[in-house]
C-alpha cells in the first residue's frame, strides 16, 4: 500500500502540474481525444520520455529500475497485448481458484488467446497486471471495449482489489457514469492543463 | 592449364544478352530495365576499376595501401546495408550499426584466416587480403542488412506486444526476445542454404573462378570449403553483433521502446 505523487509532471502535451493520490483512492481522468490522457498514464508508467518526478509511496521513480517501476505502478491498455499462443504462456502463475473467481473456467490456461471474447481477455489482462501485485493501477479506458455485463464485472474486480489491497487508482474514462461510479474526484485535461472537475 | 584471356568482344557479346534482356522488360513494361542496366554498368565499372587497383596492389604491395582499399570496401558495404534498411537508424547510427557489425565480424575472420590458417608471406599479401576481404564483406553484408531490417520491422510491427510486456515489468531483454531470435535466424538463413546446397545443386562462383582460371578442381574445392565456413562464422558473428547493437539501440536507459529513433518506412 502506497500513494503515488507526481511533482512537477509534465510531458509533450501536458504543462508541469503536480498530483497526489492517497492508498485506496480512484481519481478518474477525462479529456478530448488526443489531450494526452494516455501519454500521461504512459509517462507514470516511464514508457515515454518526460519531465518531473514520481514517487510510490517514499520510492522516487528513477532511483529504481524501469521494470521494478512498472511492476509497482501497473498500467492497464485499453486493448491488451498477447505475445504467445497459449493462455498460460503469459503468466508466471495460473492457478483455476482465482480464475473461477472471475467466472472463468479452471481450464482457460490451455486455451488459445485468439479463441478469447473481449470480455475475456480484458480480464484475464486485468489478472496478469494485478498478479504483480502493484501498488499503484493505471487503467487506460479499460473498459472502452466491453458490454454492460462485462463492464461491471471488470469494475467490480477492480473495486475489490483497490478496498482490499489500498491500492491507487488513476482511471482514463470518457463515461461521466462511470466516473461516478468509480471515482471519488474526477480531474479532466483542458488547454495542456490538467484541472479538478468535480470531488 | 592455360588461361584463356577474354578479350573486349567476349565481354560485349555477354553485355548483349543483358541489353536484350533489357529490352525485354521495356515491352514488357517491367519497369526494371533501366536498374537492370546501371547495375549492370556498375559491375563493368567497379570490377574493372578494381581489377586494375589490384594489378597496381600487386605491385606496390604497400600495407598502408591495402589498408585504404579495405577500409573503402567496408564504408561501401556499410552504406548498402544502410540503403537496404526500410526504417534505418536516425543519425550516425544508421550507417553505423552495420559497419561496427562488419568490422568487427568481416575484419576479425579475415585476419584469423590470413595469420593463422593461409599463412602467406606476407600475411597482408594483396592476392589473399582483398579476395579474402572481399567475399566475406559481400556474404556478411546481406545477412546483416537481411537481420537488421528484420529487427526494425518487426520491433515496428509488435509495438504493442513489446510495450505491453514492459508494462508487466519484463526487461527490455525478455521484451525483444522472440523479435531478435528470429531476426538473427532471417539472416543466418542465406547461409546456411548456400552451405547446404554447394556443390550439389550449385557451383560457387569462387570455385568456379579457380577452375576456369586452370587451378586443380580440388585445390579449388578446399579455397571454396574455407571461404564458405570462413563467411558462415564471419555472418553469424557480424549479424549477432548487428542485432545486438540494434536491438539496445531500440530501447534507451529507461526501458522504454523508442521506435522515434528510426526513420519513418521508405515509400515502396
Amino acid at each position: 500500500m502506497a500513494n503515488l505523487v507526481l511533482k512537477q509532471f509534465a510531458t509533450p502535451l501536458l504543462d508541469p502540474f503536480n498530483l497526489e493520490l492517497a492508498p485506496g483512492e480512484c481519481v478518474t481522468i477525462s479529456g478530448p481525444s488526443g489531450s494526452g490522457k494516455s501519454r500521461l498514464l504512459r509517462a507514470i508508467a516511464d514508457l515515454d520520455p518526460h519531465d518531473g518526478e514520481a514517487w510510490c509511496g517514499d520510492t522516487a521513480q528513477h532511483s529504481i529500475t524501469a521494470p521494478a517501476w512498472r511492476r509497482r505502478v501497473g498500467l492497464l491498455p485499453a486493448e491488451s497485448a498477447w505475445w504467445s499462443d497459449r493462455v498460460s504462456d503469459h503468466f508466471p502463475k495460473l492457478d483455476g481458484e482465482i480464475l473461477e473467481r472471475l467466472d472463468l473456467p479452471a481450464e482457460t490456461g490451455d486455451w488459445q488467446v485468439n479463441r478469447l471474447s473481449s470480455g475475456e481477455r480484458q480480464r484475464l489482462a486485468l489478472l496478469r497486471l494485478l498478479s504483480n501485485q502493484p501498488d499503484v493501477l493505471l487503467l487506460d479506458e479499460p473498459t472502452a471495449n466491453l458490454d454492460k455485463a462485462n463492464i461491471d464485472r471488470a469494475e467490480s474486480i477492480i473495486a475489490q482489489w483497490r478496498k482490499a489491497h489500498q491500492t491507487a487508482v488513476l482511471w482514463v474514462t470518457h463515461d461521466p457514469e462511470q466516473q461516478h461510479r468509480v471515482g471519488s474526484s474526477s480531474l479532466v485535461i483542458e488547454n495542456r492543463q490538467l484541472v479538478k472537475s468535480w470531488s | 592449364m592455360e588461361l584463356i584471356r577474354l578479350t573486349p568482344l567476349d565481354l560485349a557479346l555477354a553485355a548483349l544478352l543483358v541489353l536484350a534482356l533489357a529490352l525485354l522488360s521495356l515491352k514488357l513494361s517491367l519497369g526494371i530495365g533501366q536498374r537492370l542496366l546501371i547495375a549492370a554498368l556498375r559491375t563493368v565499372v567497379q570490377l574493372s576499376l578494381l581489377g586494375l587497383v589490384l594489378k597496381f596492389l600487386f605491385v606496390q604491395s604497400h600495407p598502408m595501401l591495402i589498408a585504404a582499399l579495405a577500409l573503402f570496401m567496408l564504408v561501401v558495404a556499410g552504406y548498402e546495408v544502410m540503403a537496404r534498411q526500410q526504417r534505418r537508424f536516425i543519425g550516425a547510427w544508421g550507417m553505423g550499426v552495420g559497419t561496427l557489425s562488419m568490422f568487427i565480424s568481416s575484419f576479425t575472420v579475415t585476419l584469423i584466416a590470413l595469420t593463422v590458417i593461409v599463412q602467406a608471406e606476407p600475411w597482408y599479401s594483396v592476392q589473399y587480403t582483398i579476395p579474402l576481404l572481399g567475399m566475406l564483406l559481400g556474404n556478411t553484408m546481406s545477412g546483416i542488412a537481411i537481420a537488421l531490417d528484420n529487427l526494425t520491422q518487426s520491433a515496428w510491427q509488435q509495438q504493442r506486444e513489446i510495450e505491453g510486456r514492459l508494462m508487466l515489468g519484463h526487461t527490455w531483454e525478455e521484451a525483444i526476445r522472440m523479435i531478435r531470435r528470429n531476426a538473427l535466424r532471417s539472416g543466418l538463413i542465406p547461409i546456411i542454404n548456400a552451405m547446404a546446397a554447394a556443390g550439389v545443386v550449385s557451383l560457387p562462383g569462387m570455385m568456379t573462378g579457380q577452375i576456369l582460371a586452370g587451378s586443380p578442381p580440388f585445390e579449388a574445392a578446399k579455397y571454396q570449403i574455407l571461404i564458405m565456413l570462413l563467411i558462415a562464422a564471419g555472418t553469424g558473428f557480424g549479424a549477432s553483433a548487428a542485432v545486438w547493437i540494434g536491438s539496445r539501440r531500440l530501447f534507451d536507459e529507461r526501458e522504454r521502446l523508442r521506435l522515434d529513433r528510426l526513420s519513418p518506412a521508405k515509400p515502396e
